[in-house]
């Protein structure tokens, strides 16, 4: 592998080590803060979190709360209390406003490790692997909701990689590791974002979530797009950046409409004509 | 899947094959993830005995699909009793209990957990700790109970937070020694919490006395049964049939009374004929 071939090697020479890294070390810094936030509790005794992704309680105050979860126990047949309620409707609008899979990139334990597996299949140059549908993680979605029916439990919570890692970190992690070393090597051999862009319901759910949301990532400069390829390399659902950075012909709007996009902003980063922002979806 | 817009028709004639036949495999793939995810769920249904859900917990089926797992009962817990089950255990993944054995529940009179419960997998009608029925003490051993074998253990009497009331100690012959009371712990199940302190103080290697499910430790009357005694005392008199006065055979000269016995010097139709006059010993304090 040739120096002039990294992922984003030509961003990094134009830009700097920092610029070109910026959305990724807020994300990191994002991702750390909110599981210190959570771990400081246990491990210090000081309480500002209590609980985990499931449902929390922020300074004893402010309830959050998965609508994924609840809407299972919803189907399970349980009508939750008011404190999950409330929490409920203040994430759904949360995520609503700054994009369903903000939540993926931004949050969720997880990422770091299917990162790291994704960076490491690059390392090690690991090509190809199984060809999994983008379209299963709303299969296995729909799955999960009619089993919490079916079953009457939230039956997904049972083997939830996502759930289970947040809880053994903060609470007791047993054997989770397990769990989460496969979805690590499922991600490293298998397939390359095998869990989180094409297995993971949990991502499907907030994928809808954030199917209208205001916040998006525009390739606003697309007109000074050289076809370098590493947005595409880099992005774990590259399959959102072509109609918004291509359609200009079509008259495709620039701005990213898939809701499987994560707002994780590293085409931003790695891109060394800064055709890509932050902006709004509204933004021609 | 969607690049099918303006190619020759026999190519899309083939992508749409191509479609089908990947819905097909995604169906097949989640549909058998589907059915193995819930054979497992239907298995993790079944709590283990001895793993006690927290106060005001719902019934086991309702509990699974109300509690989201975030640990906070957990956390409010103030001695550290309850735990979130981790894969390798029998337990739900991620849902509270604790082993009475270990710790057992303290019983708070706020009851932190359940106020702390952001969905009411724990009821929050309950308010009153002595109402909450986790599970049902049962004195499962009476082989090894000390107080069975006829010593003055009292353990799991004394250690009862209702005590009296949820354990009594139910006085008894010692038929061993001939000459000893037996004080033999009662569990009413009216009252017991099933909170664990009986077992976890039970003296034993393993403790006689344990916390069950309450439906594992409950009978169940026939719904048709009706307690005569009862029913007779409701209606204020026999339902079956006229009381008939029982006949004895007795010595001359006497009577008899259910619960105080012989009665001398009265005759009634009771006496036996020819009999001599004197107790005979066996009969004398008779409290038949």
């Amino acid at each position: 592998m040739r120096e002039a071939k990294k992922i984003g090697a030509e961003a990094l020479a134009e830009k700097g080590w920092l610029t070109s890294h910026k959305w990724l070390i807020l994300r990191r810094i994002s991702q750390l803060v909110t599981l210190a936030l959570f771990l400081v509790g246990p491990l210090a005794g000081l309480w500002i979190v209590k609980g985990n992704l499931a449902y929390s309680l922020t300074l004893n105050t402010l309830p959050l709360a998965d609508p994924y979860v609840l809407l299972q126990s919803l189907l399970a047949g349980h009508i939750p209390e008011k404190m999950a309620l409330i929490g409920v409707v203040i994430v759904l609008a949360f995520y609503f406003l700054v994009g369903g899979r903000v939540y993926c990139s931004w949050v969720c334990p997880v990422n770091m490790i299917t990162d790291a597996a994704a960076w490491l299949r690059g390392r090690i140059n690991i090509k190809g692997g199984a060809h999994i549908s983008r379209k299963l993680r709303y299969w296995v979605l729909a799955m999960t909701l009619v089993l919490a029916a079916v079953t009457g439990t939230i039956a997904w919570e049972l083997i939830n990689p996502v759930s289970m890692l947040h809880r053994g970190l903060i609470f007791s992690i047993g054997m989770t590791w397990v769990i989460i070393l496969a979805v690590f090597l499922l991600d490293l051999f298998v397939s390359a974002n095998a869990w989180c862009g094409h297995v993971c319901p949990v991502g499907a759910f907030y994928s809808l979530l954030g199917k209208w949301s205001p916040l998006r990532v525009s390739a606003a400069q697309r007109e000074a797009c050289n076809d370098c390829m590493d947005c595409y390399a880099v992005c774990p659902e590259p399959q959102v950046i072509k109609p918004a950075l291509k359609g200009a012909k079509q008259d495709i709007g620039p701005v990213i409409l898939s809701p499987n996009c994560t707002n994780c902003g590293r085409c931003i980063d790695v891109c060394s004509k800064d055709v890509f922002h932050f902006g709004l979806r509204s933004a021609k | 899947m969607n690049d099918t817009n303006g190619k020759a028709p026999g190519a899309r004639q083939a992508s749409r094959r191509q479609f089908l036949i990947d819905m097909a495999k995604t169906a097949c793939t989640v549909g058998l993830m589907g059915t193995g995810l819930g054979l497992y769920a239907k298995q993790a249904k079944a709590l283990p005995p001895l793993a006690i859900r927290p106060p005001g917990a719902l019934l086991e089926a309702d509990f699974q699909g109300a509690c989201i797992r975030c640990g906070l009962c957990v956390r409010d817990c103030p001695y550290n009793i309850l735990e979130l089950a981790k894969p390798e255990h029998d337990v739900a993944t991620g849902t509270p209990y604790f082993v009475a054995r270990n710790l057992p529940c303290e019983m708070c009179e706020d009851i932190p957990c359940v106020k702390a419960c952001p969905t009411g997998a724990l009821d929050h009608q309950l308010t009153d700790i002595n109402k909450s029925k986790m599970g049902l003490a049962v004195l499962i051993d009476h082989e090894t109970c000390l107080n069975f074998l006829g010593l003055r253990c009292d353990v799991c009497y004394r250690v009862c937070p209702v005590i009296d009331k949820a354990i009594t100690l139910e006085m008894a012959p010692n038929l061993r020694t001939g000459k000893h009371t037996m004080f033999l712990p009662t569990v009413h199940s009216d009252h017991c919490t099933g909170c664990g302190k009986c077992e976890k103080s039970c003296v034993l290697e393993e403790a006689a006395i344990k916390v069950l499910p309450a439906k594992l430790a409950k009978g169940k009357l026939g719904y048709h049964y009706r307690l005569g005694w009862e029913e007779k005392t409701k209606a204020g008199k026999s339902l079956v049939a006229p009381d008939v006065e029982h006949q004895y055979t007795l010595p001359e000269g006497y009577k008899y009374e259910q619960g105080r016995g012989l009665i001398p010097g009265s005759s009634g139709e009771s006496v036996a004929p020819g009999t001599q006059p004197g107790i005979p010993k066996a009969l004398q304090g008779d409290k038949l």
